[in-house]
């Protein structure tokens, strides 16, 4: 299988894939629901920064945090991890293999297809930060939107090889849910999903700075609120395409290891 | 009733059968609990580490109670209600829920009694572990009365939080492939560990009227905190009550339009 018969099958495989997540709507939606915690925590802190501001954030840095983290949460998360698991689990996985394609292309495919669905769901949310009073939090400069849109392609591509690593570690132990639950867990705190990192007690911040979850979430989510200047911003996107790097020779590992050792449940 | 009674234990010592064969789940779960515990109290210690109070009356202290209901119910969502959820979705996708139907006992009966996960009450004791701590740290147990008034808050829960459930699993019937509904209940539920009082206008209104957050985990803390009048403890009652009848009625009306998946 060479690269070029993946790039010339990739158009295919999109437009396949993007036909199935319209067809399973009512599922999309559910995932959809699920990653509304921000909106929930939005309320939350704007009601404590309504009394007085909260570690030198007032409502609106807090309302224009929330919505640049819903938005960016959306275009860049995935759920391949559940993906891989259930198909390693079900022995769906065998047809797959059988495919002269590489699985992760075609699971790579199946969850891009998704981001242009995500991003319409991700719209009015856009709306109200661009036309609130929010809006004035975020930045203009045109080098800061450029990491911006790199940073967001780059927190997608880390997350999706992160949970296929996480994924594939079906293929070795039965509980790779509960290491699913360890990595949720860390993300929620570490990439500025629940709290905007500076708000972090210190030493969950000195973890938080240089692991790789900050570079899923709060990368880009900062640098739209223009909390990063332009040269910090372009450090840390070349550590994010570092992290990227590691992990996708990491995905690799242990998918050439577990599939030497996968045999096909129910056969 | 002794009937049912006998089924319940029937379904239920399969489930302790299955989870004895997994000891080392207890040993994971253990684990688990407490660092989920951990993470949860992040965003409360930094809360209360540059506030006393919030929203008016809730104090640290409160506020961790508040936390431990949560902690108790999630253990009874993920060990009690998770597990069948999961089941019976499962089956109205394959088809075999056609089996269910056949078998003379209430559909909703046996469906809300497959499967549990007893290892799941490590969540349980954790909880009431939190609420200890917090009491000891307001100095004073609670009163006798206001720990009775509170378990009827948690049957009052439980109640709901059932209710809830039957509602989300009747729209499988519609909507087939929801295998990830565990993961919008979880979601959303998590919202309930902070008091309803700290959140403003749609939010409280949604977390008191459309997903009764507030009746599952605030009103109950507040009932053994002795901060829970007559009126808010009968219009609980009340509300657990109506979502009990509707949750009943759309699901009866949910088995008349399932036509199976096979055929």
């Amino acid at each position: 299988m060479s690269l070029r018969d993946t790039a010339r099958a990739a158009p295919t495989l999109l437009r396949v894939s993007m036909a199935e997540a319209l067809a399973y709507r009512a599922e999309f939606l559910v995932w959809m629901l699920t990653s509304t915690l921000p909106l929930v925590m939005l309320g939350l802190w704007t009601s404590v920064a309504a009394e007085a501001p909260f570690a030198g954030y007032q409502s609106t840095d807090f309302v224009a945090y929330y919505l640049a983290t819903l938005i960016v949460r959306n275009l860049s998360g995935n759920w391949v991890f559940w993906h891989i698991n259930e198909e390693i689990r079900t022995g769906a996985l065998s047809l797959r293999l059988l495919r002269p394609i590489h699985p992760f292309v075609a699971y790579a495919s199946t969850h891009l297809a998704s981001v242009p669905l995500r991003g319409l769901i991700a719209l009015p949310f856009a709306a109200v930060l661009l036309y609130s009073s929010a809006s004035d939090r975020m930045v203009t400069d045109p080098r800061l939107l450029a990491v911006f849109v790199a940073a967001v392609a780059g927190a997608w591509l880390l997350t999706f090889l992160l949970l296929a690593t996480i994924g594939c570690l079906a293929f070795f132990i039965e509980k790779s849910m509960a290491v699913f639950d360890v990595y949720a867990g860390m993300f929620a705190v570490m990439s500025g999903y629940l709290l905007p990192l500076p708000l972090l007690p210190a030493w969950v911040g000195r973890v938080a700075a240089v692991a790789p979850f900050r570079f899923m979430l709060s990368l880009p989510v900062e640098t739209i609120l223009g909390r990063h200047t332009p040269v910090v911003a372009v450090e840390l996107l070349a550590a994010q395409w570092l992290y990227i790097a590691g992990a996708a020779v990491v995905a690799s590992l242990v998918w050439r290891r577990g599939v030497a050792r996968y045999e096909a449940y129910g056969s | 009733m002794r009937r049912y009674a006998r089924l319940f234990w029937v379904q239920a010592r399969a489930s302790i059968a299955i989870a004895m064969q997994y000891r080392v789940d207890f040993v994971i779960q253990g684990v688990m609990s407490l660092y989920w515990l951990a993470w949860n109290l992040v965003p409360l210690l930094i809360l209360y580490a540059s506030r006393d109070v919030i929203a008016g009356t809730w104090d640290f202290s409160a506020a961790l109670v508040v936390i431990a209901w949560f902690t108790m119910l999630r253990g009874l969502l993920e060990g009690a209600i998770n597990p069948s959820l999961v089941d019976v979705v499962e089956r109205i996708r394959t088809g075999s829920f056609d089996y269910v139907l056949l078998k003379p006992a209430d559909t909703q009966f046996l469906v809300s009694t497959t499967r549990f996960e007893p290892w799941k009450l490590v969540d349980a004791v954790g909880g009431v572990a939190l609420a200890t701590y917090a009491f000891w740290l307001r100095g004073h147990a609670p009163a006798a009365s206001d720990v009775a008034l509170a378990a009827v808050m948690l049957v009052s829960a439980a109640v709901i939080l059932y209710s809830l459930w039957i509602l989300v699993v009747s729209a499988a019937f519609w909507v087939v492939r929801l295998d990830n509904l565990t993961y919008l209940f979880t979601a959303v539920f998590d919202a309930a560990r902070w008091p309803v009082q700290v959140f403003r206008g749609v939010w409280r209104f949604v977390f008191t009227f459309v997903i009764p957050l507030a009746l599952m985990t605030t009103y109950p803390a507040m009932a053994v905190l002795g901060r829970l009048d007559a009126t808010t403890t009968a219009a609980c009652l009340g509300g657990a009550a109506a979502f009990c009848l509707l949750s009943r009625a759309l699901w009866l009306l949910a088995i008349r339009s399932y036509t199976s998946a096979s055929s």
